[in-house]
């Protein structure tokens, strides 16, 4: 019998005696409250807990089996694992049964099971940020037991070259030129990706906000803010598709027009397109920071003969500077991240260059490159992707912990809850 | 006294003039994000409309002899070369599968291929003068003439750009969306519930928060090493399977499911609880009966803004492999399957010039269901929104 059909038969032959514990339980608890005694829950909550007892240890004892199979390699037969497994079952609704008696606490007991897997379904949140470092790191570090960390770090030159055959054993026919994972390039295209896209979204993304919050009507306001967060939820697959595909192009006209020589994968389309794709996360966070700054600031400042612009500039910014800083962190590392776009219309070539208007590619670029072709995962290629993946992380990680903690601070000041 | 007023008065109005160039400054900006907004979707629609239609020929189809190995034997040799060779190749089939048709002829319209349909649609092709001027000869006669399209909404991804649909995609991204939703709506919301209505306030719950917030902002590749390295590496799920794409997604989703839940569960008053534990309910009574079913609405809003934001995504799908070339339509949760936003990103990569207009097509199509989906929450919310 296939494995499928197995686990098919299984989970059928679990619901089959949950539901055979849930109908003799009630049948129980109702014939023991039948004969007048006085029970500490209903029969309900009986039949409840008999199909816990019943279902619970059986499927613990089986995934328990499929992980010791998975992790060290112990050679369980599956028909023998699901056969105990329903064994397991059997002996649980005998025991179920025997607690449906008036002086035990069903309703307790459900209560301190859901507690736990309540707990176990908040341990996933925690067990997929482990998930992620550890698979990170453990590839990462293969790589680096081939090649040095500091040569990754400070390296210029990034050319993989044929070290895909020194994976597949046949080292001795590389041509000799030797593969050099000098990672400054690609982070150099990722930070001026990525600088473009903030010169486009801090400014538009500020002053919308700034709009919004101090000048605009509330109609407009109410109108305005959800149609800047459609530019949020657009796919970046169809961002990097419009970069490659309508604005550059433009970028090239543009350049050839003033005389200058653009590449068709500048850096300037994918960085103005991520910059328009990211205003929303700017002007949605600094307009709520605007917001929660107390009146009372703006009042003070009107008295005093200020004009509105100058209460915004000198008392409003300087007051919700915090948050609109966390909420620009935010944005780069979220355009750090971002990878589509890039993909689709930044450079393949990794090239250390100060003009935008030249290909270059980025980090995320590399990543999927290395992963997507059909090396060896063995190769150093495919692992410097982890590598690559592992500085993201981190660089991502601590940008997004600098931003909570600013924008707790502020919300520490202002005593505001919303935020 | 230096200053006189009108000084004074000068100054004061060019204070006011500066207000009010913020004000228009400001405004600008923000009238500036609207012109992306319809820039973008100018342009969308205007590549993307002409893909819903497609020119087709009509031929008389002369089930000859020859037509048994070579379809195009079957067509008038100057009409032929204007069909879709995906057409010519079935014909030797029609005629296997249906011996009778062998000695008959027909009218049918049939597909043509691509290079008439770009040059129909006024695009660059690579047709002579000549050839063009067929073309419209044609036209004229009403032999050749662009259609509604349904071959993009019935086939799989092929090679050639006439025949190429979104099927299977559409088909892939519902498979991959039920794996998502079934893993990540429970997950999620029984996580809310532990943070907001179970946990104690101690180190434990501090941490798996802060975890959140952190998932949240985590970039989507990342997410793509880990469904590679654990999912297809050590579990051995198989690559490219609605499967593991769903399980990789998931992940991503539930950040926002737990937070979306937390802030719905938030919403609901604590008066609730109280009468609720006032007649007796045990907690998980109280959470079960009354207030799961109050925060219900806001729930469903938070995971179906979720499943759109899942639904766009494609970086981490690239990485296990789930742009596969998937010309048949399959419904199976362990083989091969691309998405949406993976068959986009596969057609945006062929360098055909029709393959440019299926592209931005099939960006309508999944903007069209985003949209839907998006609008389903906003109206869900609207409606049963409660306000205490």
């Amino acid at each position: 019998m296939q494995t499928n059909q197995l686990i098919a038969l299984f989970s059928g032959s679990v619901l089959l005696l949950g539901l055979v514990a849930f109908f003799l339980g009630r049948a129980k608890a109702a014939r023991v409250r039948a004969e007048g005694t006085a029970m500490f829950a209903q029969p309900d909550q009986y039949a409840w807990f008999a199909v816990l007892a019943t279902a619970g240890p059986a499927l613990v004892v089986s995934a328990a089996g499929a992980f010791l199979m998975l992790l060290l390699g112990a050679e369980i037969p599956t028909p023998f694992l699901l056969a105990a497994s329903l064994v397991v079952a059997a002996v649980g609704l005998m025991l179920g049964m025997m607690q449906v008696r008036p002086d035990f606490h069903a309703r307790q007991a459900i209560e301190r099971v859901i507690r736990w897997v309540l707990v176990g379904a908040a341990m996933i949140s925690i067990l997929t940020t482990f998930g992620i470092l550890i698979s990170i790191v453990f590839e990462a570090v293969r790589f680096f037991q081939i090649h040095s960390f500091w040569e990754f770090i400070t390296g210029t030159v990034w050319s993989p070259g044929d070290s895909f055959l020194a994976a597949a054993g046949r080292g001795d026919e590389s041509s000799g030129g030797g593969a050099s994972f000098g990672s400054v390039p690609l982070f150099a295209g990722t930070f001026m990706i990525t600088g473009i896209a903030m010169l486009v979204a801090i400014p538009i993304g500020l002053l919308s906000a700034i709009y919004m919050s101090e000048f605009a009507p509330s109609s407009v306001r109410t109108l305005a803010k959800p149609t800047l967060e459609v530019l949020a939820g657009i796919p970046t697959v169809v961002y990097g598709f419009f970069a490659a595909i309508t604005v550059a192009p433009i970028i090239v006209d543009v350049a050839g027009f003033i005389g200058l020589d653009a590449s068709y994968n500048n850096a300037v389309a994918p960085g103005v397109v991520m910059g328009i794709m990211i205003i929303p996360f700017i002007s949605s966070l600094s307009d709520d920071v605007i917001n929660s700054v107390p009146d009372s600031m703006r009042q003070g400042s009107l008295a005093l003969g200020m004009t509105k612009s100058e209460t915004i500039r000198d008392v409003v910014i300087p007051a919700a500077l915090p948050g609109i800083i966390s909420a620009s962190l935010l944005a780069v590392s979220r355009a750090l991240g971002e990878t589509m776009i890039v993909v689709m219309a930044a450079g393949m070539r990794p090239n250390l260059t100060a003009n935008p208007l030249e290909d270059m590619t980025t980090v995320t670029v590399r990543i999927v490159a290395a992963l997507t072709g059909d090396l060896e995962f063995e190769s150093a290629e495919t692992l410097s992707a982890f590598a690559l993946g592992l500085v993201l992380f981190t660089i991502t990680l601590s940008l997004n912990l600098v931003s909570v903690i600013m924008i707790r601070r502020f919300r520490d000041k202002y005593r505001v809850n919303n935020l | 006294m230096s200053h006189s007023f009108d000084d004074i008065s000068a100054q004061l109005k060019g204070r006011h003039r500066k207000s009010a160039r913020l004000k228009w400054i400001s405004m600008g900006s923000l009238g500036l994000a609207g012109l992306f907004l319809l820039l973008f979707f100018a342009d969308m629609l205007n590549r993307g409309l002409p893909a819903f239609q497609q020119a087709y020929v009509q031929v008389e189809l002369n089930y000859n002899e020859d037509a048994q190995r070579m379809g195009r034997a079957a067509m008038d040799p100057e009409i032929a070369p204007l069909v879709s060779r995906s057409f010519e190749r079935l014909i030797p089939g029609m005629i296997r599968d249906n011996p009778d048709l062998l000695g008959t002829t027909e009218q049918r319209w049939v597909l043509a291929n691509s290079e008439v349909d770009q040059y129909l649609k006024g695009h660059r092709n690579s047709l002579n003068e000549a050839e063009q001027a067929a073309i419209e000869a044609l036209v004229d006669s009403g032999q050749v003439a662009l259609k509604f399209n349904t071959t993009f909404f019935t086939n799989g991804d092929s090679k050639m750009a006439e025949r190429a649909g979104i099927l299977s995609a559409v088909v892939g991204t519902v498979l991959t969306m039920l794996v998502t939703l079934a893993i990540a709506f429970p997950i999620g919301v029984m996580t809310a519930l532990y943070l907001e209505e179970f946990a104690p306030d101690n180190r434990l719950t501090q941490l798996i928060e802060i975890n959140i917030n952190n998932l949240a902002a985590i970039p989507s590749i990342l997410f793509g090493l880990l469904g590679l390295a654990i999912f297809i590496n050590f579990f051995g799920v198989p690559r490219s399977s609605p499967l593991v794409g769903g399980m990789t997604l998931a992940l991503m989703t539930l950040p926002v499911i737990i937070i979306a839940t937390r802030t719905a569960l938030r919403s609901v008053p604590d008066s609730i609880r109280h009468a609720a534990f006032g007649v007796g309910c045990s907690r998980w009574q109280v959470v079960r009966d009354h207030v799961l079913p109050l925060a219900m609405p806001g729930i469903m809003t938070g995971s179906i803004i979720g499943l759109a934001q899942a639904m766009g995504e494609t970086a981490p799908l690239i990485i296990v492999g789930m742009v596969a070339f998937i010309p048949d339509v399959g419904v199976s949760f362990t083989n091969a399957a691309t998405v949406m936003p993976a068959q986009i990103f596969t057609w945006a990569g062929e360098p055909e010039q029709a393959f440019v207009e299926k592209t931005a097509g099939g960006i309508l199509v999944l903007l069209s269901i985003l949209i839907f989906l998006n609008a389903t929450a906003v109206i869900l919310r609207k409606k049963f929104e409660r306000r205490w």
